[in-house]
């Protein structure tokens, strides 16, 4: 008996952030924090060192008052592509303890295989990655809180945000129970997605034109993922990295802010990517 | 007390001398062992690195002295492949210099990575595409090739080489070492390449991003070059201070004019490649990134445009200009400040490709990130230098490191009679005399 087996075709599981919609309140960085079992310190003052796998920036329009303007800017990995998988921390880890996912688009970390050369952290432009320089240590009883199903991490080792893969992992559990081929949209939503009060944050899989992020990021395959939408950007789209968090605003001086230009250039234009 | 352990038909210090110079360097190394210690057992948080600075001064100290133990696998290729048989006359300080810089640099990243006990996952589980990985493995059977180069003068020792196993041993390494010095300039070709690489692939980062041929940025060729280039300007520069710390010439001029020459013209075509390097990235590759020169080099304490003069001109060019000049070349004074600005230079270069393409800003809104190492850096830094000392010292003492010290340094007559009369009143004097 001829048995027929046919693949799901490959998800780009990404976000949309909508600068205009978010207030910066932080809801996102402590659902993050939270949910990964990210270690603090008693003194987080020197953020240099702390970890914060989503962080919320702060951007202004650099004009006096009343003409300031203000906006955030939550960054979590942008998980980027780059050219064929070819991402700017991937392509450089020695020991292959970070990966491109040509199933879900996800840059996966494994912690018990970096060995801690920060190469990565330096290769990656949007300081997504961090340092575990300390060893964890959670305050007494706050252990019972931790999430069983994200492995803390030792120290020594590079760590950042994971598109929260272990809820992708139960809801694929699921929907296989559930004897459905797909992990349905609302099933597998990241942690900071599903806390911003404002629901500035939409996610789900780029490829799928059912999905909400797909729908208003209108991702252009043939010029490099970039959006149709004209609300939308990428930071630092330019350097060829192909991230797939898309931020959103209807303030030219916001988009602008997300890439380098020169002074002649107009918002938008990406020149030649250069590898 | 050890003068059947020194070579013959030289002098060296009294055992006192040499034990308390030993003692001064062997406390920077304990010290230095100590922080090394420190951060071995509590962590890397006893560095300033942060997470904008995952790279900090190990990792340019690292680059550094691959670079000026560079002379090496040079010198090598230019004495038994090339054949310039007068370099044997230096080879042998090229080699042990080059063994303590490779020694280091491996420590050094045993130190820097943040799980020791993993560093060999780089070779378990190598990522072929990473410029690291390539440089793990090059630099491994370079440091290989180097301790072969190595122990054939260890060998030579008085002592050693009455030992008939010891003695064919080491005569016969001499024989194949043209295959090692092969094998090593190919191995280097290859690991300073990936150094080089390693800031040139980094798509990410426009300061350090260069294009490229095929998989390697220009940042390869310009790594070797350089190391090529200057890396016998240290050899050199080590030979001037041996001498003066000895009060001996150990090496003949015709020697180090010969290596100081073909080191200018080293430096000279490395500059001129630079330049054009320099030009294109500032003019071509930086703009279609949308940015700048001055984003670079401004907005900020420290990084300027001074730094672009000093490696470039101050550095490349006037070293360049003294070494060829054959007047200049052969004023002492001259030569030998070449030989500095030399090693100011490639290790200005190297501190640009790896500090400030960590200080620099690359999305908009992001601020400059400056960074000072705590003392457990600096301590951990200055240990390969104590460790080189020492090793230098030893092998001076013990090992016929300069095949001309005896010629140029000859025990006058005069002399040797009255050490064999006091030799015979006082024999305790016997081991300062020899």
């Amino acid at each position: 008996m001829k048995h027929e087996q046919q693949h799901n075709p490959p998800m780009k599981y990404g976000m949309a952030i909508d600068l205009d919609k978010c207030t910066g309140c932080g809801a996102c960085m402590v659902a993050c924090m939270s949910e990964n079992n990210i270690p603090f310190r008693e003194d987080e003052s020197d953020k240099l060192v702390s970890i914060s796998w989503m962080s919320v920036f702060k951007l202004t329009n650099g004009k006096a008052f009343p003409d300031t303007e203000i906006c955030y800017l939550p960054r979590p990995c942008q998980h980027c592509e780059g050219h064929g998988g070819h991402s700017p921390c991937v392509s450089v880890c020695p020991a292959t303890a970070t990966d491109y996912s040509a199933e879900t688009g996800i840059v996966s970390q494994i912690y018990t295989r970096c060995f801690g050369c920060r190469y990565c952290m330096g290769a990656c432009p949007y300081h997504a990655r961090y340092f575990n320089w300390w060893d964890p240590v959670w305050p007494e009883g706050m252990e019972k809180y931790l999430s069983p199903n994200v492995s803390p991490r030792m120290r020594g080792v590079v760590e950042k945000c994971s598109f929260c893969f272990h809820r992708y992992q139960l809801a694929k559990n699921k929907a296989y129970l559930n004897d459905e081929r797909t992990v349905p949209e609302a099933a597998y939503q990241t942690a900071c997605t599903q806390a911003c009060p404002a629901g500035a944050i939409v996610f789900g899989d780029l490829n799928n034109p059912a999905h909400q992020v797909h729908q208003i990021v209108k991702p252009d395959p043939r010029k490099g993922n970039k959006s149709r939408n004209p609300r939308a950007f990428r930071l630092l789209e330019r350097l060829g990295t192909n991230p797939k968090v898309y931020y959103l605003s209807s303030r030219e001086w916001v988009r602008r802010a997300g890439d380098n230009y020169l002074a002649h250039e107009k918002t938008g234009q990406v020149s030649n990517v250069h590898h | 007390m050890d003068t059947a352990l020194i070579p013959k038909g030289v002098r060296r210090c009294p055992m006192w001398q040499f034990l308390l110079g030993l003692g001064i360097v062997g406390a920077v190394l304990a010290w230095g062992v100590y922080a090394m210690l420190l951060c071995w057992f509590k962590g890397l948080n006893q560095t300033n690195m942060n997470n904008y600075y995952g790279f900090a001064l190990w990792i340019w100290a690292d680059l550094a002295v691959i670079a000026l133990g560079g002379g090496a696998f040079f010198s090598g290729l230019l004495k038994y492949i090339i054949g310039k048989d007068e370099l044997k006359h230096i080879i042998n300080y090229a080699v042990l210099i080059g063994f303590i810089c490779y020694s280091s640099a491996l420590l050094i990243l045993a130190i820097d990575i943040g799980q020791p006990l993993r560093g060999w996952f780089i070779f378990w589980h190598a990522n072929i595409h990473s410029m690291l990985t390539e440089v793990a493995f090059c630099l491994s059977c370079y440091f290989s090739v180097l301790t072969i180069e190595y122990i054939p003068l260890i060998l030579e020792n008085r002592q050693l080489n009455k030992v008939p196993f010891f003695h064919h041993l080491s005569h016969n390494m001499h024989e194949v070492m043209a295959v090692f010095a092969a094998t090593g300039a190919f191995l280097s070709f290859f690991h300073q390449g990936s150094l080089g690489g390693v800031a040139g692939v980094l798509f990410g980062r426009p300061f350090a991003f260069r294009e490229g041929l095929l998989i390697w940025p220009w940042t390869f060729f310009l790594f070797t070059w350089s190391a090529a280039a200057y890396g016998p300007c240290f050899t050199l520069l080590l030979t001037w201070i041996t001498e003066k710390v000895t009060r001996k010439k150990l090496v003949k001029d015709n020697v180090v004019e010969l290596l100081a020459k073909i080191s200018g013209w080293m430096i000279l075509t490395y500059t001129v490649a630079k330049i054009c390097d320099t030009t294109r990235w500032a003019n071509i590759t930086v703009p279609g990134m949308g940015q700048t020169l001055a984003d670079f080099y401004t907005g900020n304490a420290f990084y300027g445009y001074w730094i672009l003069f000093v490696e470039i001109v101050l550095c490349g060019v006037v070293p360049a200009i003294i070494l060829i000049s054959a007047p200049l070349r052969k004023n002492p004074a001259w030569r030998i400040t070449a030989f500095f600005l030399g090693v100011i230079g490639v290790s200005l270069n190297r501190w640009v490709m790896i500090l400030q393409v960590m200080a620099v800003p690359v999305m908009p809104f992001d601020s400059w990130a400056l960074y000072y190492p705590s003392w457990q850096e600096v301590a951990t830094t200055i240990l390969p230098v104590a460790y080189g000392v020492i090793l230098i010292m030893i092998s001076y003492r013990y090992l016929p490191i300069f095949p001309q010290e005896a010629e140029l340094n000859p025990i006058e007559e005069a002399a040797t009679a009255a050490v064999e009369i006091q030799t015979d009143t006082t024999p305790d004097l016997e081991p300062a005399q020899a």
